[in-house]
């Protein structure tokens, strides 16, 4: 609503604006659209003369090679495992945590979130190696839960709940839920996770995106003989495939599932983006 | 006496404030309960192997003989600061960085500019520019390498084709270290645009008024109204960009087909990569540890100046300073 107001008295587009903005977009796809055409051309086709622009069928072809030559059809089964649980995960996580430091106020809540959002600046590479003992010692290194248990939680994800929280939740509704006696959990289930169900659906949303294009830790934890679709794009790239063709159909074939999931929710993670970005 | 009789009045709404701060904390306790799975986990698989790592770098440490580490202080870090590899790492890591976040969020500033007028589609455009931050660095990496092939690419093919020479984008310094920007540029300026284009939304349009009125054109505006507005939420995305960037790894790496060199003279070889390279390829999981807490440090250091330059700004800006602005809004920040 507030948007379309806004947009109304904002300046009208020139062509000049239309022309621009259609450049950037062409920029943003093209790379995409043009992995089709590169996985349908053989080497040498794609080195004489004018490089072809349009697809043909051979990339079906190219796609049945790729997946001989790497574990795609594994890969994106494990990723779709992985992503799902770290996204209920997090997302149960962050909201139940996030809640807490919205509207309970206990001792150290301050120095908690403070700490907690300052732990963003520490680079992936500072816990790997432990990590990685750690999983090998227990048994889990190139096991999914490995890849699972130590993305369970973040620190931005705890931040955007608590915010969405603080404005979302009136802290009469909670104040009410306790005089009618609910205990703590069922005020959590029956009135907090109701009122803020739109911002779980949001984190729920960039946290599966970000599972699922996680690279760093998978590759580290995971052989490729049980890869996510990520790490056996790498057995790609370093695997001998005869064809430049070969390598993109594969990564066309590992990459196409999760477009197409943010083409259909692309309206709402846009929303989540922009919306997470006027919170704070 | 008077007074105190005439108090109640105002005393009324005390109670039921009071009242209400205290009905927030029903059972004080409760509030651990509920940050506990998050704060046990965190502590698990965070907060443990980070002091680890410390710990590791103080150490001569194997991957098959772990718990027989030898103790040797600060020797990997001596090590590390007197070796070429990782100076050369960092000034990569500097100089990609510099490349792959500054017109990147140029870029993004002025298509969120763009995006800002009343545009036909907009959705279709929004959706469209963040298409990139939606495929995967390593996807995104493959795909480029093939497109910067010397021999089979098409920049190359287009570069000729404009009769310009054909550029060596995996073996010579500056071309790769352009080329492997390019890859962060494609994935996060769309990202970044709409993180902006947000902000933006959010100054009050009687500002503009405002400044029309009193006769200042586009540019002026854009100058006057748009960029003061969006100060913390440029702040922001500078931190973001740099903590990012100071952890590349995937590109570089696949970049060069999954090999951690950064190249064949690691003319791309990144602090991120580097530490891999020394943990996974080498076995030298107690100098990797060094090179890990070297960056964290980098990364406070870098994320501390911009914060004191831009505090600096607000003050000659006179405006108030505004400390939490970079904690106060989104994006995921942990994975790139």
């Amino acid at each position: 609503m507030r948007a379309a107001v806004k947009d109304q008295g904002a300046l009208k587009a020139s062509w000049v604006t239309y022309t621009i903005v259609g450049l950037v977009t062409l920029g943003s796809v093209f790379p995409l659209y043009y992995t089709v055409v590169m996985a349908s051309h053989t080497n040498a086709e794609m080195a004489a003369g004018t490089p072809p622009l349009l697809p043909n069928m051979s990339v079906v072809d190219n796609v049945k090679k790729a997946l001989e030559l790497a574990p795609l059809n594994l890969g994106l089964v494990n990723s779709l495992i992985v992503a799902g649980s770290i996204t209920i995960g997090t997302v149960m996580l962050c909201t139940l945590a996030g809640f807490a430091f919205a509207k309970l106020r206990f001792r150290g809540s301050g120095i908690l979130l403070a700490i907690c959002v300052a732990t963003m600046m520490v680079p992936l590479q500072m816990g790997v190696i432990p990590l990685y003992i750690m999983m090998a010692k227990i048994g889990l290194a190139n096991h999914l839960s490995a890849v699972i248990l130590p993305s369970l939680c973040t620190a931005f994800g705890v931040f955007f709940m608590r915010q969405y929280v603080s404005s979302a939740v009136p802290d009469e509704l909670i104040e009410a839920a306790y005089m009618d006696g609910a205990g703590p959990l069922r005020v959590f289930w029956s009135v907090v996770v109701p009122a803020v169900r739109p911002a779980m659906a949001v984190l729920g949303m960039l946290t599966f995106l970000m599972a699922w294009n996680d690279f760093f830790w998978p590759i580290i934890v995971l052989s490729s003989q049980n890869p996510t679709v990520q790490v056996s794009f790498q057995s790609l790239a370093t695997g001998f495939a005869p064809q430049q063709s070969i390598i993109m159909a594969g990564t066309l074939y590992g990459t196409i599932p999760v477009l197409i999931v943010f083409a259909l929710l692309g309206r709402q993670i846009v929303g989540g983006i922009m919306q997470g970005a006027i919170k704070g | 006496m008077t007074a105190v009789q005439q108090q109640p009045d105002v005393v009324v709404r005390r109670p039921q404030a009071t009242a209400r701060r205290r009905a927030r904390l029903p059972g004080r306790r409760i509030g651990y309960l509920y940050v506990l799975p998050f704060f046990l986990v965190f502590a698990a698989f965070s907060v443990y192997p980070w002091i680890a790592t410390a710990w590791v770098s103080l150490h001569d440490t194997r991957l098959t003989t772990y718990d027989q580490s030898s103790w040797v202080g600060l020797a990997n870090y001596r090590n590390l600061f007197t070796n070429d590899f990782f100076w050369n790492a960092f000034r990569n890591t500097i100089t990609i960085g510099i490349i792959s976040t500054v017109p990147q969020l140029c870029m993004a500033l002025g298509i969120a500019h763009l995006l800002n007028y009343r545009l036909r589609g907009r959705t279709f455009f929004r959706i469209a520019i963040l298409m990139p931050y939606a495929t995967s660095l390593a996807a995104a990496t493959v795909i480029f390498a093939e497109l910067f092939d010397p021999h089979l690419g098409l920049i190359n093919w287009v570069l000729q084709a404009v009769h310009l020479p054909a550029v060596d984008w995996q073996g010579s310094k500056w071309p790769s270290q352009i080329a492997v920007s390019t890859i962060v540029t494609w994935r996060w300026t769309g990202y970044n645009a709409l993180i902006y284009l947000a902000g933006m939304q959010a100054i009050s349009s009687d500002l503009y008024e405002a400044a029309a009125m009193d006769g200042a054109g586009r540019w002026a505006q854009f100058r006057h109204v748009t960029l003061p507005g969006l100060r913390p939420t440029i702040l922001f995305t500078i931190v973001v960009s740099t903590i990012g960037a100071a952890q590349l790894f995937g590109e570089p790496l696949l970049y060069h087909n999954g090999l951690p060199d950064g190249g064949t003279e690691g003319q791309y070889q990144t602090l991120g990569l580097l530490m891999y390279q020394q943990g996974w390829t080498n076995d030298r999981l107690g100098l990797a540890s060094a090179t890990a807490w070297t960056m964290f440090l980098i990364i406070v250091l870098a994320v501390g100046v911009n914060l004191l330059l831009a505090r600096r700004r607000e003050r000659h800006a006179g405006g108030r300073v505004r400390r939490s602005i970079a904690l106060a809004s989104v994006p995921e920040v942990t994975v790139r």
